[in-house]
C-alpha cells in the first residue's frame, strides 16, 4: 500500500467518523433523552417495570404534533432494587448517555439514592413509584418531583380508614428498608393519634422472604385486631395468600394492605383478596378518559395487565415534563433541571390518567386519594372489575400539610 | 415445665411450638430441594444450579395443568415432575454431558446460565406478580391446635416430603438399582464392563433430580405466589443446606434441611432482621470448622 492511499483511507475514515457525531449534535439541539428507572426482573416488576416504559411511551405518542418536531428518547434500565445499582446507572446517564430526566425508580432505598445524584448533576427527577414521604420532607430537593403516592398518603386513607371503623390495635409486618420502615411509622402515627395502639411489629428482610407463616402467627399472638403490611408487590401477594392459609382473616383480625397494587389483586385472585381495603390514587376504570387511557396503552403493555398506579404516575409525569420542555425550549432545559422543575410546579398538570393536578413548593404532586374496596367475585362484572369506590380524600388533604415535612425549599 | 420453657426462652411457649413446626415446614422444602441437589451431585459431580428454575417450573406446570387441561393437584403431583424431569433429560443429553471430563466450574457455570434463561422466558411470558393456585379442596381447611392455627396443607406437605426423601434414600442404600448408581460413581468403567449402561443411568439420575424439585415446586405452588424468581429465593438458602449437610450426602441433606428450616424458625422470633442471613453464618462456621460439611466424608 503507498503512502499516498494510506492516507486517503485515514482521511476517509476520519470523515466517516465524524459524520454520525456531526449529525448527533444537530439532534441533539432539539431532543431530550428520558430514562426509565424501575425493577425489570424482581418481585415488584408488574407494579412498575415495562409498563411504566409502555405508559411514558404512550405519554409521548399523546402528544403528538405538539412536540413539533422535538426528538424525545427513552432509555430503559433494571436497577435490580439495589441502591449501589441504582446510583451507578443514574450517573452512568447523566455524565455519559445525556439523559435529562429519570422517572419511576421504585424501592425507597433505591429512590432516595438516585434523588441525592439527580440533584448533584442539576437533572430532573421524577419519583413516580417510590414511596417513602422523606422524598418530599427531609430529604427534599429543587431538581425532584414525587407524582404518584406517598407513605403519608397511604397510611392517612387506609390507615386512617381502618382505625374509624373500630380496628384501634395493630401490629405491622414490615419490609426491613427505607420504605417499610416509612410506611410503618407514617401508619403508626395516625393510629396513635386516633387513640389507637402499635401493639409490635416484626421486621422482614427485604428481598427474599418468601414465607410469611412465621411473622403472620406473631401477628396473631399479639392479638391486635388489625396487621398491618408495611411491604409491596410480591411481598403483599405472599402474606395475603399465606394470611388466609393461616385462618387470619377467618378469625376476625383484618389485614391493612398499605400498599396494593391492581397487578397484586390480578395475581391473587378476587376469591382471595376480596373485602381488602386499598388506597390508589389511578383507577382504569374511575372514569372516561382513565378507561380512554387504558385503551390507548394496553395494546404495549406487558401481559395485557391494567396500568397501575405508579405506572400511570409514570404517562402523567412524562408528559408533564416534555410539556415543559416544549415551553423552556430543549436547550435552556438540558442545561438546568432545577429551572425545569419551577417550571414544572409553576405550570397545572392535566392529563387523562389524573384529570387536573399540581405541584407543591415542596415537590410533592398533590392529587385525589381513592379507598377502594376489592369486589367479591361475584360482583365483579368483567374482566379486571376488582374496585368499589369506599371514600375519596380531597387532593389538598391527601397528603402531607406543607408546613409539617420539614422540606427546605418550603419557607416558613 | 412450660413456664420454666418461657422464663428462659423469653417467648409465650405456644408461640415458640408454633415456630418450631413452621420451621419444619419450610425444612421440609429445604430437605426436598437438597436431596435433588445431593442426588445429582453425588452422581454426576455436577452442580445443578438449574435448580430453582426447575422448582419453579415444577409449580408452574402445575399451574399450566390446571389452566390449560384442566388437571388439578393430584394430576399435577405426577405428571409435573414427569415433565420436567423429561426437560432435564433433553438438558443433560444436550448440553451437561459433554462437560463430564472438565472441572465442576463449567457444569456449574452452564447450569447457572440455563437456570437465568429459562427464569428470563418465564418472566417474559407471565410477568413477576405470579399466578394463583388454590389449596386442593380435600387438604384445604386447618386444624386447631390451640397453641395455634395449623393450616392442613403444611402438615401434607411435611409428612409427604418425609415419605419422598426416604424412598430416595431406600433406593440409593438399599436396592440394585441404587447399588450400580453408586458402583458408577466410584468407577464408572468397570461398571460399565458388567455391562450396565452408564450414561444412560447418569441421564435418568439427572432427570430423576430434577423431577425432585419440580415435585417440590408443585407442593410450594398453593402456599407461595408461583413466579418467575420463586426459585431463586430459595434455592441459595438450598446450596447452604447443601454445602453445610456434605456434598452429595443424602442422609446429611436431609437432617440437614429440616434442621436448618427449624433454626431459621426460631430466629425468625428473636431476631427476624437476621432470619435471612443465620444459615450462611452457620455455613461460613461449619466450613471453617468441618470443611467436609457435617455429614460429609473428607
Amino acid at each position: 500500500m503507498t503512502e499516498m492511499n494510506r492516507r486517503s483511507i485515514l482521511a476517509a475514515g476520519a470523515a466517516f467518523g465524524a459524520l454520525p457525531l456531526h449529525r448527533a449534535r444537530a439532534q441533539a439541539a432539539n431532543s431530550i433523552k428520558i430514562g426509565v428507572l424501575n425493577d425489570q426482573s424482581g418481585l415488584y416488576r408488574d407494579v412498575n417495570g415495562p409498563g411504566s416504559v409502555a405508559c411514558v411511551r404512550q405519554a409521548i405518542t399523546d402528544l403528538g404534533a405538539t412536540l413539533r418536531g422535538m426528538n424525545v428518547e427513552v432509555v430503559v434500565a433494571d436497577h435490580q432494587n439495589r441502591p449501589d445499582v441504582g446510583v451507578n446507572i443514574a450517573r452512568q446517564w447523566f455524565d455519559r448517555d445525556g439523559v435529562d430526566m429519570v422517572i419511576d425508580v421504585p424501592t425507597s432505598s433505591v429512590a432516595l439514592a438516585v434523588n441525592q445524584v439527580a440533584r448533584e448533576k442539576n437533572k430532573v427527577y421524577i419519583n413516580s413509584s417510590g414511596a417513602t414521604s422523606d422524598l418530599t420532607g427531609s430529604a427534599c430537593s429543587p431538581n425532584t418531583i414525587h407524582w404518584t403516592y406517598d407513605t403519608y398518603m397511604l397510611a392517612k386513607s387506609t390507615g386512617g380508614a381502618m382505625v374509624r371503623a373500630g380496628g384501634d390495635t395493630w401490629f405491622f409486618i414490615t419490609a426491613d428498608y427505607a420504605f417499610g420502615h416509612a410506611l410503618e411509622r407514617d401508619t403508626g402515627n395516625f393510629i396513635r393519634a386516633a387513640g389507637g395502639r402499635v401493639l409490635g411489629q416484626v421486621r422482614t428482610p427485604f428481598p427474599g422472604t418468601t414465607d410469611f407463616s412465621s411473622f403472620l402467627v406473631q401477628a396473631q399472638a399479639s392479638r391486635a385486631k388489625v396487621v398491618g403490611l408495611a411491604n409491596a408487590g410480591g411481598d403483599t401477594i405472599n402474606s395475603i395468600k399465606q394470611a388466609a392459609e393461616f385462618g387470619l382473616t377467618r378469625r376476625g383480625t383484618k389485614l391493612a394492605a398499605l400498599l396494593m397494587f391492581i397487578s397484586d389483586v390480578h395475581s391473587l385472585g378476587l376469591e382471595t383478596a376480596q373485602g381488602l381495603v386499598c388506597t390508589e390514587t389511578f383507577y382504569w376504570d374511575l372514569n372516561d378518559n382513565t378507561r380512554a387511557f387504558t385503551a390507548r396503552v394496553l395494546p404495549n403493555m406487558p401481559q395485557q395487565l391494567r396500568p397501575g398506579m405508579g405506572q400511570a404516575g409514570c404517562y402523567s409525569g412524562a408528559m408533564h415534563y416534555i410539556k415543559a420542555v416544549l415551553e423552556l425550549g430543549a436547550a435552556a432545559a438540558k442545561a438546568d433541571g432545577a429551572a425545569t422543575v419551577a417550571r414544572m410546579k409553576a405550570m397545572p398538570v392535566q392529563d387523562d390518567a389524573f384529570g387536573a393536578t399540581s405541584i407543591r413548593a415542596d415537590g410533592r404532586r398533590i392529587t385525589p386519594a381513592y379507598l377502594f374496596e376489592v369486589k367479591a367475585p361475584g360482583e365483579s362484572r368483567a374482566a379486571w372489575d376488582y374496585y368499589k369506590l369506599l371514600q375519596t380524600t380531597p387532593a389538598d388533604e391527601a397528603f402531607r400539610p406543607l408546613a409539617e415535612g420539614g422540606c427546605s425549599l418550603v419557607r416558613s | 415445665m412450660l413456664e420454666f420453657l418461657e422464663t428462659i426462652t423469653g417467648v409465650p411457649t405456644p408461640l415458640l411450638f408454633g415456630q418450631l413446626l413452621l420451621g419444619l415446614i419450610n425444612g421440609a422444602f429445604y430437605a426436598m430441594l437438597s436431596l435433588g441437589l445431593a442426588v445429582i451431585f453425588g452422581l454426576l459431580n455436577i452442580i445443578n444450579f438449574t435448580h430453582g428454575a426447575q422448582f419453579m417450573m415444577g409449580a408452574f406446570v402445575a399451574w399450566m395443568l390446571l389452566a390449560w387441561a384442566g388437571i388439578g393437584y393430584w394430576g399435577a403431583l405426577i405428571l409435573a415432575p414427569l415433565i420436567v424431569g423429561a426437560t432435564g433429560v433433553v438438558i443433560e443429553r444436550l448440553m451437561i454431558s459433554r462437560l463430564y471430563k472438565l472441572d465442576h466450574l463449567y457444569g456449574l457455570l452452564l447450569t447457572f446460565g440455563i437456570g437465568l434463561m429459562i427464569e428470563g422466558v418465564f418472566r417474559n411470558e407471565f410477568g413477576s406478580s405470579g399466578l394463583p393456585y388454590r389449596i386442593p379442596a380435600e387438604l384445604s381447611g386447618a386444624w386447631d391446635l390451640g397453641f395455634m392455627f395449623m393450616p392442613i396443607y403444611r402438615g401434607w406437605v411435611v409428612v409427604f416430603s418425609l415419605v419422598i426423601c426416604l424412598a430416595t434414600w431406600l433406593v440409593i442404600e438399599k436396592t440394585r438399582l441404587g447399588a450400580y448408581l453408586r458402583a458408577a460413581t466410584e468407577n464408572a468403567p468397570l461398571v460399565q464392563a458388567f455391562g450396565v449402561n452408564v450414561p444412560r443411568m447418569i441421564t435418568l439420575t439427572y432427570g430423576a433430580g430434577v423431577a425432585l424439585a419440580a415435585l417440590a415446586g408443585v407442593l410450594a405452588a398453593p402456599i407461595y405466589s408461583v413466579n418467575p424468581q420463586m426459585g431463586t429465593n430459595l434455592i441459595i438458602v438450598v446450596f447452604a443446606v447443601v454445602v453445610i449437610g456434605g456434598m452429595g450426602s443424602i442422609l446429611g441433606s436431609v437432617i440437614t434441611g429440616f434442621g436448618l428450616g427449624v433454626v431459621e424458625g426460631l430466629t425468625k422470633v428473636y431476631w427476624p432482621e437476621a432470619s435471612a442471613t443465620v444459615i450462611f453464618v452457620i455455613m461460613a462456621i461449619v466450613l471453617l470448622t468441618r470443611p467436609a460439611g457435617l455429614f460429609g466424608r473428607a
